[in-house]
């Protein structure tokens, strides 16, 4: 059994990180994981990506053309990734960012608001935990809880003081998901072009 | 030891520190600079020698030097720097001293680009700097093989006094997986009755790689190859999967052949009898497993992320025995293991023939657009 999760979004949105957490946890899991970042020209301030396996037998392919989950975080990310997603998978779309629905009828997508979420919890940089929170939600192919742990035991010490704002986005992500959260994206939100967010180191 | 998540590249920097890594000389190209960047600053710690070199013509001859002296000592480079490492590498091989270089290969030719690619096999494996030698090449899969392939290319090029390659692409260099990392191991001189440690109180020795009288060269010729008959008897490494029934053979190194892992699965699942064979020693190449192979086999398929390199050995190996077919993506292109999978139904169903050549018949597939590169 293998599970496949793109994460993706501009150079500084958290995708990478998003993915290594995922990876983390899987690990501690006692799983086979791979994590294979995007770390072509494009990782200098475009698009950046990640693709996360995880699996109860060696790991064969790094890669997959249909991935069974993704988190997207703009919109050239959701036109890159969202025709190559398998048929019954998953897909978490920053809907603070993107300012246009998947057309995929056989995908579970979510949009979310994302980024007010993060905002709410006073860091727009939570972002990628809202997502991921949201992602497990819908997908629980690790639990939330055991998310909570690996971030607990491996977010690099100068980080620390982020572990419970981490946590907390992670739950706020999974509340929304399970429509327990009404969040509005901020009015004129869709559509209007992103801020430069600046890279964090991973 | 507990298993971490760990970069392919900087997990072989450590396993080189950790198997006793005295001296590192390089010059930083993508995608291996993390090697560079981990041990400039675990080797210092350590108080051991870290030098980034004007050129990596500077720092494979810096290598050169620090092996004489019975140093353990490496490099690490990406393709363009290897290349400029040729001349270096042949003094070396021509001196008979133990080196250990890690090539995390990418696009080319020329300056190519940075993605994963294994369009370098020819240049390690049959080729490379001038004269006649052989280098042991070792071609990792996965994290920890990139970690445990580093410890042996220490373990073999002393043994042998040879140059060990490790040879791993963009995509092993840059990924992360789960692997553990072996005991540091403390550093030791080579002892032995050549490394050049200044003559006192025993006669000079002298390294060089000038045999200026012929005669003197051509016995240097076959003592080298002499030598290299005992590697191939003894050092020859591959992983095999799902081969006890298979009707047919997939044979792939490194990224490519973990990524046809996921196809012959797929093509099991289908019901095709299929296996895998991944060299690990690309050279010296398995030669009598696939001979063997070739012998209860219907059909062999080649994959590699290069125009058909390893392809031209495994011909050699089938002796013209079964159909050999292949799929490559160069130019710096991963395939995926739908990709792959097409080839293994297209083995598996379609008539094959010995005649004719493989890479044409790839090459007219593509050309003509009956294969989809996607």
């Amino acid at each position: 059994m293998q599970t496949e999760i793109v994460f993706a979004g501009f150079g500084g949105q958290g995708a990478l990180f998003a993915g290594q957490i995922m990876a983390f946890t899987g690990m501690d899991a006692g799983l086979a994981v791979t994590w294979m970042p995007s770390y072509g020209p494009e990782m200098r301030g475009g698009t950046a990506n990640c693709q996360v396996i995880i699996s109860d037998e060696e790991i064969g392919s790094p890669l997959t053309r249909t991935p069974l989950a993704a988190v997207i975080m703009n919109l050239p990310s959701l036109d890159k990734f969202e025709d190559r997603i398998a048929p019954g998978g998953v897909m978490i779309v920053n809907s603070s960012l993107v300012n246009r629905q998947p057309t995929r009828t056989d995908v579970d997508w979510l949009m979310i608001p994302a980024q007010e979420i993060a905002e709410s919890l006073g860091n727009r940089r939570l972002l990628n935990m809202v997502m991921l929170g949201a992602l497990l939600q819908k997908l629980p192919v690790i639990s939330i809880e055991a998310l909570e742990k690996g971030l607990d035991v491996h977010l690099p010490e100068r980080h620390r003081k982020f572990l419970k704002p981490n946590i907390e986005a992670i739950r706020q992500g999974a509340a929304f998901a399970r429509g327990e959260l009404t969040v509005e994206a901020t009015p004129g939100a869709n559509g209007h072009e992103p801020e430069v967010i600046p890279p964090t180191s991973v | 030891m507990t298993k971490e998540l760990l970069e392919g590249n900087f997990a072989m920097a450590e396993a080189a520190v950790r198997a006793g890594c005295e001296a590192y000389f390089g010059y930083p190209i993508t995608p291996q600079t993390e090697i560079l960047e981990w041990m400039s600053h675990r080797m210092p710690e350590l108080k051991r020698t870290f030098l980034q070199a004007e050129s990596e013509v500077a720092a494979i001859n810096m290598v050169y030097g620090a092996a004489c002296t019975g140093t353990r000592v490496m490099s690490s480079s990406s393709s363009p720097g290897v290349s400029l490492m040729m001349e270096g590498l042949s003094y070396i091989a021509g001196t008979e001293v133990p080196v250990v270089l890690i090539d995390v290969v990418r696009g080319g030719p020329g300056l190519g680009n940075i993605a994963p690619a294994q369009s370098d096999y020819n240049q390690l494996n049959h080729g490379g700097g001038h004269g006649d030698y052989h280098q042991i090449v070792l071609a990792p899969a996965s994290v920890q093989e990139a970690i445990d392939m580093t410890v042996l290319a220490f373990e073999l090029a002393e043994k042998y006094r040879n140059i060990v390659v490790v040879m791993a692409d963009g995509s092993v260099g840059q990924m992360m997986e789960p692997a553990e990392l072996p005991e540091m191991r403390p550093v030791t001189r080579i002892q032995g009755d050549w490394p050049v440690t200044g003559n006192v109180g025993r006669p000079p020795r002298v390294l060089t790689s000038i045999y200026i009288d012929p005669p003197a060269e051509e016995v240097y010729n076959h003592k080298i190859l002499n030598k290299w008959y005992d590697i191939q008897a003894n050092e020859i490494r591959y992983k095999e999967y799902y081969l006890d029934d298979a009707d047919f053979v997939v044979v792939g190194f490194g990224t490519a052949g973990r990524i046809a892992l996921t196809s012959v699965r797929a093509a099991r699942a289908e019901g095709i009898k299929v296996g895998l064979l991944r060299p690990i020693t690309t050279s010296p190449f398995p030669f009598s497993q696939l001979d063997e192979l070739s012998k209860r086999a219907q059909g062999m398929l080649v994959v590699e992320m290069n125009t058909g390199q390893m392809l031209d050995d495994v011909r050699l190996a089938a002796k013209g025995r079964l159909p050999v077919e292949f799929y490559g993506r160069p130019g710096g292109m991963m395939p995926f293991p739908d990709d792959i999978l097409g080839e293994i139904r297209r083995l598996a169903h379609t008539p094959l023939t010995t005649e004719g050549d493989p890479r044409k018949r790839w090459m007219d597939r593509v050309r003509t657009g009956e294969l989809m590169l996607r």
